[in-house]
């Protein structure tokens, strides 16, 4: 060990700069929802084993989106076209499934519907130079339309099994397959943006996009990598959802933005980039999830339970959001 | 024959090879606003040379032609006796011009060793994972070799102060310079303890062979550690001058064109 490693070591004990818990709100509210859904929904089934394996099953998807958002959140910019594209994803998928009986075929129809939305985004973004903002808003509104358009309003069965198994019912030495995507998402995103040049270089775009330019980072590189990988994510996510249901509509994804949104945000991830958890991503999702199951289960009507959602995020939310401003 | 120029390149004997950097007829326009009028200036290796003149003479821009930011309208970059175009920040970092920006340049959110190494990261492996501990540990190295007070190579820019972040930049651009350093203001926001240790950073890069062009407002600074002084008034070369062989007042009068 060398002089350097042995001072590094010395100087990088625990910080003590008084315990920062707007980090650490994900966990305070993950345990808070958990211990009161417990207490209140106990007797509904709320704690039983399939109760709680099904909050992290239906949750599969909104993990896999908010894994591709925090790294374009992380990287300064946003994407609003996600929801749009887990219907597009979905109907595509199910309708070569249905032309083709072909499981390949149907997902990478799938993916490759995402990746071509996440590139016209990046590419506007990039390009064009308009904010994100506006062009996620615009294609949200278009790809919405075009999944529409694609089977004019109706739904598609799914009866594919290698696709059914793989996207939706399969398991993995009992694990179900859903779970499985979830943790794979977030060990891949994780790894990405922790330990590779181009997650560190997406969160440096996002903190200071000059830094990033004269350190030779390829900027609109990394903005169009971002809204592709993340136009991919909902793609995926469409994918679960066709396998799941057993077939697509162009419904899917409608309500998920501001839940994956919300997810991301209160993990931890910064709303003006230059900071993103992937981990907190899962919490968040997790949480958004439990808080789905816990107002069904104590029997809100579907309209009361999104005003109590749209009001918890909003306190979850603010309690995480504070960074900037001080 | 290649070997003979790179060996010739970034030593300090006499002819081109010691010339890190010659300036000719440097012009650059703004659309009908002449920021830079004609602008000659050699830098030698391991010497000091402070550019001053009043708001708005052009300092800055002169320092983003050199560094890549901006292409000049008119006039030939030469760097080593060879002539040098850049098509951007990162083409000029590339073909060895290290800048500390007036603005800084670093991502706060990151830790000092990932700034360190920013856009040229170590990796290791078959999947090319970031070599952290590589990275803090030569981070660490440098900082404690330069005496630089800070808590840890892994301490995240935003902990640190002003004084520190702006000593952190230096120390980037001192480990990765090949032969040409430059600095827009660099104690510009800095306390009296943090602007010495800033100045004896740019004088240990001096000591290390290095050309450095330093943006100053302070005379007192510019007569502390530079060897020449060159002067900008509105967009004007007005001239340069040997530290050695001029007065404040000299220099003052030629900031002003009193
Ligand atoms: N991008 C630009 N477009 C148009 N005009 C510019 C641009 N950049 C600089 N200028 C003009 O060029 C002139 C020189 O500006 P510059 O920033 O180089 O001055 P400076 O010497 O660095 O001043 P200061 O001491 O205030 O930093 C100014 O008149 C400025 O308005
Ligand atoms: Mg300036």
């Amino acid at each position: 060990m060398t002089q350097a490693d042995a001072a590094l070591k010395a100087r990088s004990g625990p910080r003590l700069r008084g315990f920062n818990w707007r980090e650490y709100v994900v966990y305070i509210g993950f345990v808070v929802v958990f211990l009161f859904f417990a207490v209140t929904q106990g007797a509904n089934g709320f704690l039983t084993t399939t109760n709680l394996t099904n909050i992290v099953i239906q949750t599969a998807p909104i993990t896999v989106m908010a894994v591709g958002l925090v790294f374009v959140l992380s990287a300064g910019e946003i994407d609003l076209s996600i929801g749009s594209v887990v219907a597009l994803s979905a109907l595509i998928a199910a309708v070569t499934l249905r032309a083709t009986d072909n499981m390949l075929y149907g997902a990478a129809a799938g993916l490759g519907a995402g990746a071509l939305v996440g590139l016209v985004n990046g590419l506007f973004v990039t390009l064009v130079r308009l904010p994100s903002f506006l062009v996620t808003l615009a294609t949200m509104g278009a790809v919405a339309g075009l999944a529409r358009e694609v089977t004019g309003l109706q739904s598609v069965p799914v009866a594919n099994d290698a696709f059914l198994s793989l996207f939706g019912q399969g398991d993995v030495f009992g694990i179900p397959g859903l779970v499985v995507w979830s943790i794979a998402a977030v060990v891949v995103g994780y790894v990405v943006l922790r330990q590779t040049r181009y997650g560190a270089h997406t969160l440096a775009v996002g903190d200071n996009i000059g830094a990033a330019r004269v350190s030779g980072i390829k900027v609109a590189r990394v903005k169009i990598m971002v809204l592709m990988g993340s136009a991919m994510c909902a793609a995926l996510a469409g994918l679960l959802y066709a396998g799941r249901l057993q077939g697509a509509r162009y419904t899917l994804g409608e309500a998920d933005l501001m839940t994956v949104i919300a997810a991301v945000i209160v993990g931890g991830t910064s709303l003006f980039g230059g900071k993103g958890s992937i981990v907190g991503a899962l919490l968040g999702s997790l949480l958004m999830g439990m808080l789905n199951n816990g107002l069904i289960l104590a029997g809100l009507s579907v309209s009361q339970q999104m005003m109590a959602r749209g009001a918890i995020i909003l306190i979850a939310v603010s309690l995480s959001l504070r960074e900037k401003r001080s | 024959m290649s070997t003979v120029i790179e060996e010739s390149v970034p030593g300090a004997g006499p002819g081109a090879g010691g010339v890190p950097l010659q300036l000719s007829n440097i012009r650059k326009q703004f659309g009908g606003v002449v920021a830079i009028e004609r602008f000659d200036l050699e830098l030698r290796a391991g010497e000091i040379v402070a550019l001053v003149g009043d708001n708005g003479a052009g300092k800055s821009t002169l320092v983003k032609i050199i560094s890549g930011v901006y292409q000049p309208s008119e006039g030939e970059l030469r760097m080593h006796g060879r002539p040098v175009s850049f098509r951007d920040a990162s083409d000029a970092r590339r073909q060895g011009v290290e800048v500390v920006y007036q603005d800084l340049a670093l991502v706060d959110s990151q830790p000092v060793y990932m700034n360190m190494f920013l856009g040229r990261e170590l990796t290791r492996g078959p999947l090319r994972l970031l070599d952290r501990r590589r990275m803090a540990r030569e981070t660490q190295e440098l900082v404690d070799r330069l005496d630089v007070r800070i808590p840890s190579a892994k301490a995240t820019i935003r902990e640190l102060s002003g004084g520190q972040r702006q000593a952190v930049a230096i120390c980037r651009a001192t480990h990765w310079a090949s032969s040409l350093v430059l600095m827009d203001e660099p104690t510009a926001a800095l306390g009296v303890a943090e602007t010495a240790k800033v100045e004896e950073l740019i004088m240990r890069l001096r000591e290390r062979g290095a050309a450095v062009l330093v943006v100053s407002h302070n005379l007192d600074q510019v007569f502390r550690i530079a060897d020449r002084v060159t002067v900008l008034r509105r967009g004007r070369h007005i001239g340069t001058r040997d530290i050695a062989a001029t007065t404040r007042n000299e220099i003052v009068s030629m900031i002003t064109g009193a």
